[in-house]
């Protein structure tokens, strides 16, 4: 098994190397094919260890591959945890990566960086691997880390324009905010516990739950373990795109489609959820960070679903859905349903890079136009394309049946049972989102594939389906989008698939109760049809059909009606005004401060060039004083004769 | 006859006087003509003394802490000061950067240098062998001596071969760090006299009281706080890097720099420990400063040289904060926190070394094509020049301190041991994380990324094999440490643990003879 791990991580890391170096040699089919073969390797392995745990109930495997470094009794190593949890990870991100890297093979056709672009998305896929196997803080850093280096890249990849440029700099900028949080935590961890490996830090907690040490980090005394888990969700919130660290997800979008699906949606910005799924004993321990975390969950939610309405990007309108989504996962963890969150995780894995793959094929059949106001009728053209995108969106906004709606509606449940603070905010907040998710994902289909065509007739001569190795991936992602959920619902929320892998207190187990109150898939999805989160659903839905189909002259109305607000949300409720104009300004205001002031005036002008001066000018003075004339040395020396004579005489003189 | 040479081969002599030797025959015997001759003849020269490291590094024993490859012979017999040469784990890693670097500038200056070129190659291999002697040296007036005396090939190769106001930046460079190190003489000569002894080990076991200890960590503190560069005494460092030649630079950022701290660890925490205890909170603020204040600097720079030279100075922050953190985490008996702290220390100024050498290479090569250093002037290079890309992306993700590269490991380190003191002291130090990032990448983006700016950009060459030889080599080593960090913190480990239990062990009250 432990071969098999390393044959998992190591195959995707081989096939970048041998594109990024050999690539451009070999010719465009040989390194496509190595990077699919490395990829579609670690696949089949990681399906097989899933068939072990699931069929023959293969225990949890902990080994070390090497120490990284050591010092006193303390090592840092870099080694592998496979439990439910990683594996449930590595099917998806290995599933998704090699409908990618296929899809690629037709999306990047005439790309003149072919080879790059494979061998980034392949080493994407290491890094995204070694970070949900880690079995130890230090290697899950550098995994995430890693994978946002080629996220970086790959939002770059078309270095040319400005924005794409823009956008991977504002991207890694606002990670590394996160990631300051996270290293922090990290320290912290090594702190409290004097390791980073998470077998011991688990057994610790476990052990030692009730005695728990404060930290005073200046404004008072902190659980340090509140402190802990507030750090590394700072962490998560940069990672998985959670309000106020999510503006870099939507103008990632500048990267090729390709990657949009699978680094931004559908594994690298999951990170950051299943990080705190896999601390679940620790956050447990904190209802502080707990309900911190469901409040900024539910606000994510909420708030960008609604900007998901008024995006006319297709790839915009789309991100926007992944981030209020990510907001849906977040909120669950915060409700102890880590269970459930990574249940949506993965349904959502596979529906929203549907959807992005989908939305792919069709800036290619638009000739890379993204406006859906440009768009129309697309589903006579493409209709393969029109009926994934269809499957993708029934799975998102939670149509019974399909994937999306198991997991969410487990995670609005877990909300609603959830006694943390903040959770019947939440609960509001993701009931309302459910309904925004319908309008949107609605409006899309309706402006992208139904209504009248509003492209030019040059457009219009051209557009047919796309090629088949971009068909096919669609078509094998739209099959899970549609039955993931009905089949693993049972196995991973009412069994017992994570019980080593996820721990929640008995008290705050709201998933529990939820699932207690069901017997079977079959009744759970009967009971759904009349609770509030599908008759919200549908009345989106129908409020959508309805404006596009019958009134269309309903959206001016409420443009006219509703302008302040249309205003902020035009603006993205002014985060990037902000971050702009205050954070931006500030640090180059300070950079200058700083070096003009400190560097220039200060230290070089008055320190170091004064003392020169100072130097110069004394001896300007006493340069004076040896002027070379006879008679000034005979002057000053009858001048010191007299001042010393006057001196030693000035006491026998007593005046009267 | 006090004169003891433990092993067969006198391999550190040989690591010092070899280049030095080298250097004056092309000096004086190379015309200045002869150009290839020179670059030839230096370049195996630089190689040979690279050699020598090999046998130094297999036969070294990395399990004691006691000087080896002892030299010793008698100097100036009546004052009792004597050639004696020794290195422990901290002195032989820097021994071996000195003569990987020493390569490594001799073949950046292939082609860019066209005038005295035999004169400046004797100058590169004079300064490997000066610096080797910094290093090895075991005795105070020696180690003195070769401190003094490597600021003159240094100084001359900002002087003739920098650029338009090298001579402000050549005097500005030669007073700052030389009235450090004179204040630094009268101590070695004070502490000398007082224990009738020169050898450095001899003065780490010396009583000394605590006004004295003060007198002298300040005069030490002056001497190493202007080499590291720590703030407020840095700003010669940008200046002498603007000015400097790529070599020049690249000597500068990769060892020079790392003379004060190794000064600290040698000196200042043995000799005065109980001052530098003392003062060690002080220094974590002024370590600190050079994080984030220099950092913001840094972000506003135009020039590249100048912006990597300021990140210099914050790099060496953490440095100076790994090495003065030890203090408060001894007396709290953090003894694994500590080795974290000094190892991380002490890994940052090796991997600076690589990673600050690299990037002023990177400029290097593209300040030989297009005569400007002025970020303005470049933007879509990465268009012309891809292999170029490459290499700068990953030394610039290093600079910016990526896990998988060196630069991660020292910094990542001192983060975690500086929790340990206060969560301020870790937080404050980890804005690193994002500054870094910014000023690095940002750079980046202005150079390398968008549409071809000007014409004199589109006719730019890509890297040509030589370059990619020296890019290569670096970028290997780069990643090699940053996976496996393991085999540096061998090399050093026992020296540093004999540091945290006997060397900084205090010194006013008598503690007996400390043994590990």
């Amino acid at each position: 098994m432990q071969n098999t791990i390393l044959l998992i991580v190591f195959a995707p890391l081989i096939g970048a190397l041998f594109c990024g170096f050999l690539g451009a040699k070999l010719g465009k089919r040989i390194s496509h094919w190595v990077a699919v073969g490395g990829v579609l390797i670690s696949f089949l392995a990681s399906a097989k260890l899933l068939f072990d745990k699931l069929l023959h109930a293969a225990p949890d495997l902990n080994f070390t591959l090497y120490n990284w470094a050591s010092f006193g009794d303390l090592t840092f190593s870099i080694g592998f945890l496979v439990d439910g949890l990683s594996l449930i990870m590595i099917n998806v991100v290995t599933f998704v990566s090699l409908m990618v890297h296929i899809y690629t093979i037709g999306y990047m056709k005439n790309d003149s960086g072919y080879h790059r672009f494979f061998s980034y998305i392949s080493l994407f896929t290491f890094a995204m691997l070694m970070l949900v196997l880690a079995n130890n803080f230090l290697q899950l850093f550098f995994g995430w880390e890693a994978v946002g280096l080629v996220s970086y890249l790959l939002i770059g990849f078309w270095f040319k324009k400005d924005s794409a440029v823009f956008a991977n700099l504002k991207a890694f900028l606002v990670n590394r905010v996160g990631d300051f949080g996270f290293l922090v935590g990290i320290a912290a961890i090594l702190y409290l516990f004097n390791s980073l490996d998470y077998a011991t830090i688990f057994q610790t907690v476990s052990q030692s739950s009730d005695s728990i040490e404060t930290i005073n980090i200046g404004f008072g005394d902190w659980s340090i373990i509140t402190f802990i888990c507030i750090c590394l969700f700072i962490g998560a919130m940069g990672k998985s795109a959670q309000v106020p660290l999510h503006v870099w997800l939507p103008d990632s979008m500048e990267g090729p489609t390709p990657i949009s699906a699978l680094i931004h949606a559908a594994t690298m910005v999951t990170a950051g959820v299943f990080m705190v799924a896999r601390m679940s004993p620790l956050f447990e321990l904190s209802d502080t960070a707990l309900s911190f975390v469901l409040f900024i969950g539910a606000i994510t939610a909420l708030s960008m679903g609604i900007l998901g309405i008024i995006q006319n990007d297709i790839k915009r309108i789309i991100a926007y859905s992944t981030l209020s989504q990510l907001g849906y996962m977040v909120a669950a963890l915060g409700a102890s349903a880590y269970a459930a969150s990574i249940f949506h995780l993965m349904t959502h894995a596979f529906f929203k890079a549907l959807l992005f793959l989908a939305a792919g094929s069709v800036i290619i059949g638009m000739h890379h136009i993204q406006d859906i106001r440009k768009m129309g009728g697309l589903r006579r053209y493409m209709p393969i394309t029109y009926i994934c995108s269809l499957i993708g969106s029934l799975a998102l906004i939670g149509m019974p049946l399909f994937s999306g709606f198991y997991s969410k509606d487990a995670i609005i449940e877990s909300v609603h049972y959830s006694e943390q603070t903040f959770s019947s905010f939440a609960y509001w907040c993701l009931l309302i989102g459910i309904f925004i998710t319908a309008i949107y994902s609605t409006r899309l289909l309706m402006l992208v594939f139904h209504t009248k065509e509003r492209f030019s007739p040059s457009t219009k001569r051209e557009l047919h389906e796309s090629p088949r190795v971009i068909i096919v991936p669609l078509i094998l992602l739209a099959i899970p989008s549609i039955g993931i959920g009905w089949l693993t619902m049972e196995p991973l929320l009412f069994g017992d698939f994570f019980a080593s892998s996820i721990f929640v207190l008995p008290d705050q187990n709201g998933l529990a109760i939820f699932s207690r109150s069901f017997t079977s898939v079959g009744e759970f999805t009967l009971h759904a049809l009349q609770t509030l989160p599908f008759w919200l659903m549908l009345s989106g839905v129908m409020l959508t059909i309805y404006v596009y189909k019958a009134n269309p002259a309903f959206v001016t109305v409420i443009q006219r009606k509703l302008k302040i607000p249309l205003k902020v949300l035009e603006n993205n409720y002014y985060f990037d005004k902000f971050n702009q104009t205050v954070l931006v300004q500030l640090s180059t205001w300070f950079g200058q401060l700083f070096y003009r002031i400190g560097d220039k005036l200060l230290i070089d002008g008055l320190a170091v060039n004064g003392s020169a001066r100072f130097t110069q000018l004394t001896a300007l003075i006493i340069r004076k004083l040896q002027s070379g004339y006879l008679y000034h040395y005979v002057l000053l020396m009858l001048l010191g004769l007299l001042i010393a004579l006057g001196w030693l005489l000035w006491p026998l003189q007593p005046l009267s | 006859m006090d004169t003891t040479i433990t092993n067969q081969v006198p391999w550190l002599s040989l690591l010092i006087w070899f280049p030095v030797i080298g250097g004056a025959f092309l000096l004086f015997s190379v015309g200045k003509s002869k150009q290839k001759l020179s670059q030839w003849l230096a370049l195996i020269i630089s190689l040979v003394t690279l050699f020598f490291c090999i046998p130094l590094y297999m036969q070294f024993d990395p399990s004691t802490h006691a000087l080896q490859f002892v030299e010793r012979s008698v100097w100036f017999e009546s004052i009792n000061v004597n050639y004696h040469l020794g290195v422990d784990g901290f002195s032989l890693p820097l021994i071996i950067l000195t003569s990987f670097i020493g390569v490594i500038v001799t073949i950046a200056g292939w082609r860019n240098i066209e005038h005295r070129v035999n004169m400046y190659m004797a100058a590169f291999l004079l300064l490997t062998g000066l610096m080797n002697g910094v290093f090895a040296a075991a005795d105070t007036i020696l180690f003195y001596v070769f401190w003094e005396a490597m600021l003159i090939p240094m100084f001359l190769v900002i002087g003739i071969w920098g650029g338009p106001n090298r001579v402000y930046a050549t005097i500005k460079f030669f007073l700052y760090t030389f009235i450090g190190s004179v204040l630094m003489l009268v101590a070695l000569i004070y502490l000398g006299i007082k224990a009738d002894s020169f050898v450095i080990q001899d003065l780490q076991i010396l009583p000394v009281d605590m006004s004295t200890q003060h007198l002298i960590f300040w005069a030490f503190l002056i001497a190493f706080a202007v080499k590291i560069p720590m703030w407020p005494v840095h700003t010669w460092l940008p200046d002498a890097h603007v000015e400097a030649p790529t070599g020049g630079s690249v000597v500068l950022a990769a060892i020079m720099l790392k003379m004060g701290a190794y000064g600290f660890l040698r000196f200042s925490l043995p000799i005065v420990p109980d001052a530098s205890l003392y003062w060690s909170e002080t220094l974590l603020v002024l370590a600190i400063i050079a994080i984030v204040y220099i950092g913001f600097v840094a972000i506003v720079q135009r020039d590249m040289k100048k912006l990597i030279a300021y990140s210099s100075i914050a790099h060496m922050g953490f440095v100076v904060m790994g090495i003065f953190l030890v203090f408060s985490l001894m007396s709290n008996t953090k003894t694994d926190a500590a080795i974290i702290a000094t190892q991380g220390a002490y890994f940052q100024m090796i991997s600076h070394g690589f990673i600050s050498g690299a990037m002023f290479l990177c400029i290097g090569v593209l300040y030989d094509r297009m005569h400007s250093r002025q970020i303005s002037d470049y933007g879509g290079v990465a268009n012309v020049m891809p292999k170029f890309a490459g290499f700068f992306m990953l030394f610039s993700m290093a600079n910016a301190g990526l896990p998988g590269t060196s630069g991660f490991v020292g910094e990542f380190m001192v983060i975690l041991a500086a929790f340990q003191v206060s969560p301020w002291l870790s937080i404050s130090a980890g804005t690193t994380l994002v500054l870094a990032a910014a000023y690095t990448l940002w750079m980046y983006r202005r150079v390398m990324f968008g549409e071809v700016e000007s014409k004199r950009v589109a006719v730019l060459n890509d890297l040509s094999a030589r370059e990619i030889f020296i890019l290569l080599s670096l970028a290997v080593v780069v990643l090699l440490f940053g996976i496996y960090p393991q085999p540096i913190l061998e090399l050093t480990h026992s020296s540093i643990e004999y540091l945290l239990k006997c060397g900084i062990q205090s010194k006013l009250t008598d503690g007996g003879i400390c043994t590990l």
